[in-house]
C-alpha cells in the first residue's frame, strides 16, 4: 500500500504506461518528457499554455464515480463517459495518479472533428498553399486519418495584408491559436499580434496604427513569423523552395523529439 | 463474372485527378480485368447507366455540374469524391472571395484585353453558382479520395478494397492534400 | 443633432477622451462613452484612447470588435436594439415588430439609415422578460412593446423628438414582484449586517457564513463561505471584491430587481466579503443592458459613503477601508462566467481564463478575488444581519434558503418568485397562473427543457440547479422556433477561443436553420447529436458545455418536434440549390427554366 502510494506521487498514466511528473508540469509536460505524442495545434514548448484548439483533449478517469444526481449527469443517452472527465493536456497540471487515456480510437475521433471544423471554418486550400508539406494542420490532419472537411465550408471572406516588405498575412489560414500572439509577446518582447473581434468573427489583428504588418516592428527573425502552424504568416519570396519528398513532414513524424527546432527553421533542407 | 462497373466525370476540375488514375500505367490493364467504364470521359459515354462505383472529380460551380452529381448519385451505389475540388471546392473555390457579378465583371467587362465587353448570358450556358462548393453539400458521398491529385496508388488502393469487398481504408502514408 | 458635431476633429476627440478617463480609466467606461457621444468608435478614436490609458492599440481594437454594444461604423442618433429573446423578444406577442419597425422607418436591420437619424437591430435578452416584447433605445429600455406602440415610437423618431417628449411612463420599468420569501420579505437596515459582522470579527464572519450553507446563486453553487476563506487565506499584494450583475442568461431578470431595490443589500454583502477577506477595492460589473441603473447605483453608493459605510475606516473601524466601482459591460453574455468577466473588467476582450488557477487565488490583475452573484451578496448581507440558524430555516438540507426565480413566458404572472429551496416546478407553474404548458427551459438556454414528466422535479443543488430563469411555453408555442432562437444565442454570444464553441455553434445552429425549413433529414439529427456531444464535453467553458443542451433535451424529450420537420430521402443538400442561382440570374436576366434548380 504504501509502495502504491509512492509511486503514485510522481507519475501518471497515460494510456496504461506510468509517465513521471515534477511538480509544476502539465499533462502535455509530461507525456513530451517521456516522448509520448498528444497531438496539439496551439502549444509550443516554451510559451505560456492556451488550451484553444482543444485537439490535445484528454480524458481522466474520476477517481470515485460521481454519484450526484444533479441534472447535468442525469443526460444519460448524450453523456459520452459519466466517470470521465475532459481536460486539454497543454493546460491541466499533472497530478499523482491520474488516469489518462489519449491515444483512443474514441478520443481520435474526436480530434478528427475538431480538425474538420478548423479546416472548414477557413479557407484551406492546400494545393495553392505555400505552406503545404510544412504546415502542421495538415501534418495533424494525416495523423487523424482525415480525408475531409465533412461540415460544410463557411467560405470566409477574410483579409490578406501583404504590406510588409519581408512577411505576409493571410488570414484565410489563420486557425487562431495564437502561437503568434504569444510568441512575439513572450520571445521576441514585442507585442505585433492580437485577436479581435468574437465568435467565429474572431480574427487576427496587428498592432500598428494602420492595422497593417508594414506600420508594425515586425522582423524576419522574429520568433512570431517562423511559429505560425499553417500557412498564415508566411515569409515573402521563400515559397515552394523545398521540393516534394523534402518537406518537414515528407521527412519527419509530428511527434517526433526535436521536431519543434526543425519547424522554427525549415531552410536547413536546402542544404540537406 | 460480371465485372464492376465504373463512371466517371470531372465537373469545377481540371482533369489532373483524371490523368492521374491513368498514372497507373500497366496497371490499368490488370485492373481492366475487373472493372469496365461506364459514363467517363475515357469512354466518351454522354450519360450514366446503372454503375457500382462513381468516380467524381472537381466541385460544384455551375447548375450543369449539379444535374450531372445528380445522375451519378442516382445511377452509381458507390459515390467516390476524388481529389481537393471534389472535397473542399479546391482552386476554383478560390473564387469565393469575390461577389460572382465582380467575378464575371473582371472577366467579361472589365478585363484587361477584353473585347465587346458583355457578360453571356445565352440560355444554352449553365448558370454558375454565387459559390463553389464541394460536392458532399449536394449529395451523399460514401468515400473520399483526397489529393490533388490523388495518387495511382490511391485509385488502386480504395478500387482494390472496394473489389474484394472491403470497406475502403485508405492507409494514411497515402493520405495527402496536395 | 446633426450629424456634423458627431465627427470630431483630433482636438476635440483627445479633450473627450482626456476628460472621460479624468472619471474613470476603465477601458470600457471610456469605450461607452465614445460611442455614445460619437455613436460609433473610429480607428483615431481606438489610437487616442490607446495612447491615453497606455495601452496597445491592439488591445482597445479588439475590445472594440468583441463587446456587442460597440460599432466602427456610426449607429443612428436614434439607436435601436430590439431584444431577441423568446420572452421579452420581438416576436413574443405574436408578431414580427423588428420587421415592422424597419419598414416603417424604412431601415434595414443591423444598417443605420443614410440620413444618420436612426438604427435598429436585435440583441439578446435584454432581461425584461416580465414585460413582455421590449427595446433598448440608446441604452434606455422602453417594454410592453405593441404593433401601436411601435408606430409611436417610429414616429417620436422620424420627427426627431428628444426623449424628455416621449411619455415618461414609458421608461419607468417596475418590479413584478410576485411572491416574497426569506430575502424579498424585509430589507435590510443600511449598515446593521455590517455592525453584526465587526462584533462577530472576521473569523466570526467566515464561520457565520459557511454555517448558513449559502451557495453561490448564479446555479454552480459552490459554498460563498468556503470560497471566502480560500480568498481571505490566498497571499496577495491586494484582494477584491467582484459583485456579478452581468445577469445575461435569456429569461432571467431577478438581479434587475435587486439592483433597483435592494442595491443596500447588495452593497452590504459585498463590504462583508471585503471585511472578511481585508479588501480595500470592489467592483459591481453591471451588465450593459442595464446600463440605466447606474445613475440609480451610483446614487446609492454615494450615501453609504456619506453613512461611513463605505470609504476609510468603516463604522469607525480603522483600517476597514473599502469602496465600490460600477463598470459596465458591452453585450457579451460570456461575460458572466466569472473569468471572462474578470478579463473584461481589465479592459480585455471577455475570454475565459484556463483553471487552474481560479479567482479566488488569481482573479482580478492575478489577485486573490472572490465573485459572486447579486443574489448571494444579497443573501449574505442578510445572514449577516439575521444569522446563519435564520437563514437555515428554510429550503432543503443540501440547499439552505430560498431562491429568486424569473418567471417568464406563457404564464398570466410573469415576475419574481421567492421559493424556498425544494419547490416543485408544478407549484411554481401553479402559482404564475400557467395553463396548457407544453414545457418548461430551467436555468435559460444553457439550462434544461423539460416536460411534463419532470414538472415533480425540484429547484435545488440537488436536482434543478438554476441561476433562475424560469420560462413557460405553451401548447401554442413551436418548441422547435424556441431551439431555433437558442441555437442562435449560442452561436451570437460563443467567444470565439476555442474550437468546438466557436465552430460547433455555428454548425448547429445552421443545422436547426435547416431542420426549421423543412430541409432537413435522420442525417442531420444524427449529426447534430453527435456535435453537440462533442462540444458539450470538450469546450473550454461553461458556455460551450451549455451550448447544445437545447438540441440535446429537444432530441430527447421532445423528439417528435424534430421529426415531424424532416424532408423525406436520407439526405438534403445543405444549401438552397435554387437559391445559389439567384446572383446569376440577376445578372444575366434569365429566368427561363433552366436558370433554375429544384
Amino acid at each position: 500500500m504504501e509502495a502504491k502510494a509512492e509511486t503514485a506521487a510522481n507519475t501518471i498514466n497515460i494510456d496504461g504506461q506510468e509517465i513521471p511528473f515534477e511538480h509544476g508540469q502539465t499533462i502535455m509536460d509530461a507525456a513530451f518528457a517521456a516522448g509520448v505524442y498528444i497531438p496539439h495545434l496551439c502549444h509550443r514548448p516554451g510559451l505560456t499554455p492556451h488550451g484553444s484548439c482543444k485537439l490535445c483533449t484528454v480524458d481522466i478517469r474520476n477517481r470515485i464515480s460521481a454519484s450526484s444526481t444533479s441534472d447535468r449527469r442525469r443526460q444519460t443517452k448524450f453523456t459520452v463517459d459519466a466517470d470521465s472527465r475532459s481536460v486539454s493536456a497543454c493546460t491541466t497540471p499533472a497530478a499523482a495518479g491520474q488516469q489518462i487515456s489519449s491515444n483512443t480510437p474514441a478520443l481520435n475521433e474526436v480530434r478528427k472533428t475538431i480538425t474538420q471544423m478548423l479546416f472548414i471554418e477557413g479557407n484551406h486550400l492546400c494545393p495553392s498553399c505555400e505552406k503545404s508539406g510544412d504546415c502542421t494542420l495538415q501534418a495533424v490532419a494525416y495523423h487523424l486519418g482525415m480525408l475531409d472537411g465533412h461540415f460544410p465550408q463557411f467560405f470566409p471572406r477574410r483579409e490578406v495584408d501583404a504590406s510588409h516588405p519581408t512577411v505576409m498575412l493571410d488570414r484565410d489560414r489563420c486557425i487562431l491559436c495564437e502561437l503568434c500572439v504569444r510568441a512575439s509577446r513572450e520571445v521576441d518582447g514585442k507585442n505585433v499580434f492580437a485577436i479581435a473581434g468574437r465568435g467565429t468573427a474572431a480574427h487576427l489583428i496587428v498592432n500598428s496604427p494602420s492595422g497593417k504588418l508594414a506600420d508594425s516592428d515586425l522582423e524576419t527573425g522574429d520568433m512570431a513569423v517562423h511559429i505560425c502552424p499553417v500557412g498564415a504568416i508566411l515569409i515573402k519570396e521563400q515559397g515552394y523552395e523545398v521540393p516534394i519528398g523534402r518537406r518537414t513532414f515528407d521527412l519527419h513524424h509530428l511527434g517526433e523529439a526535436g521536431l519543434e527546432k526543425v519547424v522554427l527553421a525549415k531552410t536547413v533542407y536546402r542544404d540537406e | 463474372m460480371n465485372k464492376i462497373r465504373i463512371a466517371t466525370t470531372s465537373l469545377a476540375g481540371c482533369f489532373g485527378c483524371h490523368m492521374s488514375f491513368l498514372d497507373m500505367d500497366e496497371r490499368l490493364v490488370e485492373l481492366l480485368e475487373h472493372v469496365e467504364f461506364d459514363r467517363s470521359p475515357l469512354t466518351d459515354i454522354k450519360h450514366c447507366g446503372p454503375c457500382d462505383i462513381g468516380l467524381i472529380e472537381g466541385g460544384l460551380c455551375n447548375a450543369d455540374n449539379l444535374h450531372v452529381l445528380r445522375e451519378f448519385r442516382a445511377n452509381c451505389r458507390i459515390l467516390i469524391a476524388v481529389g481537393a475540388c471534389a472535397i473542399n471546392g479546391g482552386v476554383p473555390a478560390m473564387r469565393n472571395h469575390f461577389d460572382l457579378r465582380s467575378c464575371l465583371e473582371e472577366s467579361f467587362l472589365n478585363g484587361i484585353g477584353v473585347e465587346n465587353p458583355q457578360i453571356p448570358d445565352d440560355v444554352e450556358l449553365p448558370l454558375l453558382l454565387d459559390k463553389v462548393r464541394p460536392i458532399h453539400e449536394a449529395v451523399r458521398i460514401d468515400y473520399y479520395l483526397p489529393g490533388c491529385p490523388p495518387s495511382a496508388d490511391e485509385f488502386l488502393s480504395v478500387l482494390g478494397d472496394l473489389l474484394a469487398g472491403r470497406i475502403p481504408a485508405l492507409p494514411k502514408k497515402l493520405i495527402h492534400y496536395d | 443633432m446633426s450629424p456634423a458635431i458627431r465627427t470630431a476633429s483630433s482636438e476635440q476627440l483627445s479633450a473627450f477622451i482626456a476628460n472621460t478617463c479624468s472619471k474613470s480609466s476603465h477601458l470600457l467606461h471610456v469605450l461607452h462613452e465614445l460611442q455614445h457621444r460619437f455613436l460609433h468608435i473610429s480607428p483615431e478614436a481606438v489610437i487616442e484612447v490607446a495612447s491615453f490609458l497606455d495601452l496597445p492599440p491592439s488591445q482597445v481594437e479588439s475590445a472594440v470588435e468583441f463587446y456587442s454594444f460597440f460599432s466602427t461604423v456610426p449607429h443612428g442618433r436614434f439607436d435601436i436594439l430590439l431584444s431577441n429573446c423568446t420572452s421579452c423578444g420581438y416576436t413574443a406577442n405574436g408578431q414580427d415588430l423588428l420587421q415592422l419597425l424597419c419598414d416603417r422607418l424604412h431601415v434595414l436591420t443591423g444598417k443605420t439609415r443614410d440620413d444618420g437619424l436612426v438604427s435598429v437591430d436585435e440583441t439578446s435578452c435584454i432581461g425584461m422578460c416580465d414585460h413582455g416584447a421590449s427595446l433598448l433605445v440608446n441604452g434606455r429600455p422602453v417594454t410592453g412593446l405593441d404593433a401601436v406602440k411601435i408606430m409611436r415610437i417610429a414616429e417620436l423618431i422620424e420627427t426627431g423628438t428628444p426623449f424628455e417628449n416621449w411619455p415618461a411612463e414609458w421608461f419607468d420599468i417596475s418590479d413584478s414582484i410576485r411572491k416574497i420569501g426569506l430575502l424579498l420579505s424585509e430589507d435590510i437596515t443600511a449598515g446593521n449586517g455590517l455592525r453584526e459582522s465587526l462584533m462577530r470579527g472576521i473569523d466570526g464572519t467566515l464561520e457565520e457564513i459557511t454555517q448558513s450553507g449559502l451557495r453561490g446563486r448564479g446555479g454552480a453553487g459552490f459554498s460563498t463561505g468556503m470560497k471566502w476563506k480560500f480568498c481571505a487565506e490566498a497571499e496577495g499584494s491586494a484582494h477584491y471584491v467582484i459583485c456579478n450583475a452581468d445577469e445575461g442568461e435569456p429569461g432571467t431578470f431577478k438581479d434587475r430587481i435587486l439592483l433597483q431595490s435592494h442595491a443596500d443589500a447588495i452593497f452590504e454583502g459585498m463590504t462583508t466579503c471585503a471585511y472578511a477577506i481585508g479588501a480595500e477595492l470592489g467592483f459591481l460589473y453591471l451588465r450593459g443592458e442595464y446600463r440605466y441603473l447606474s445613475p440609480h447605483l451610483e446614487a446609492v453608493l454615494a450615501r453609504r459613503r456619506v453613512q461611513g459605510l463605505l470609504g476609510s475606516s468603516i463604522l469607525g473601524r480603522s483600517g476597514f477601508n473599502f469602496d465600490i466601482e460600477i463598470v459596465v459591460g458591452a453585450g457579451a453574455y460570456i461575460c458572466g462566467e466569472e473569468s471572462a468577466l474578470i478579463e473584461s473588467l481589465e479592459g480585455k476582450r471577455g475570454v475565459p481564463r484556463n483553471r487552474p488557477p481560479f479567482p479566488v487565488t488569481h482573479g482580478y490583475l492575478g489577485q486573490p478575488t472572490v465573485l459572486n452573484n447579486v443574489e448571494t451578496f444579497v443573501a449574505a448581507a442578510h445572514i449577516a444581519q439575521n444569522g446563519s440558524a435564520w437563514f437555515r430555516t428554510t429550503g432543503t438540507m443540501k440547499s439552505p434558503g430560498s431562491k429568486l426565480l424569473s418567471v417568464s413566458g406563457d404564464c398570466a404572472y410573469p415576475g419574481i418568485y421567492e421559493y424556498p429551496f425544494g419547490v416543485s416546478i408544478k407549484q411554481v407553474l401553479d402559482d404564475c397562473g400557467a395553463e396548457d404548458v407544453q414545457a418548461v427551459q430551467i436555468g435559460g438556454p444553457a439550462g434544461t427543457l423539460i416536460g411534463r414528466s419532470g414538472y415533480k422535479r425540484i429547484i435545488g443543488f440537488e436536482d434543478l440547479s438554476t441561476g433562475g430563469s424560469f420560462m413557460v411555453f405553451g401548447r401554442k408555442r413551436d418548441l422547435l422556433d424556441i431551439i431555433v432562437n437558442f441555437s442562435r444565442f449560442f452561436a451570437h454570444e460563443s467567444c470565439g477561443f476555442c474550437t468546438p464553441c466557436r465552430v460547433g455553434t455555428t454548425l448547429l445552429k445552421n443545422a436547426m436553420n435547416k431542420i426549421a425549413k423543412g430541409q432537413g433529414t435522420q442525417y442531420d439529427l444524427d449529426e447534430m447529436e453527435r456535435i453537440g456531444t462533442l462540444i458539450k464535453r470538450r469546450s473550454h467553458c461553461g458556455l460551450g458545455q451549455t451550448a447544445a443542451n437545447p438540441i440535446l433535451n429537444g432530441l430527447q424529450r421532445f423528439p417528435q418536434i424534430f421529426r415531424q420537420r424532416l424532408a423525406r430521402g436520407d439526405f438534403e443538400p445543405s444549401f438552397d440549390l435554387d437559391a445559389a442561382l439567384e446572383e446569376a440570374r440577376q445578372i444575366t436576366h434569365r429566368d427561363d427554366a433552366a436558370a433554375h434548380l429544384e
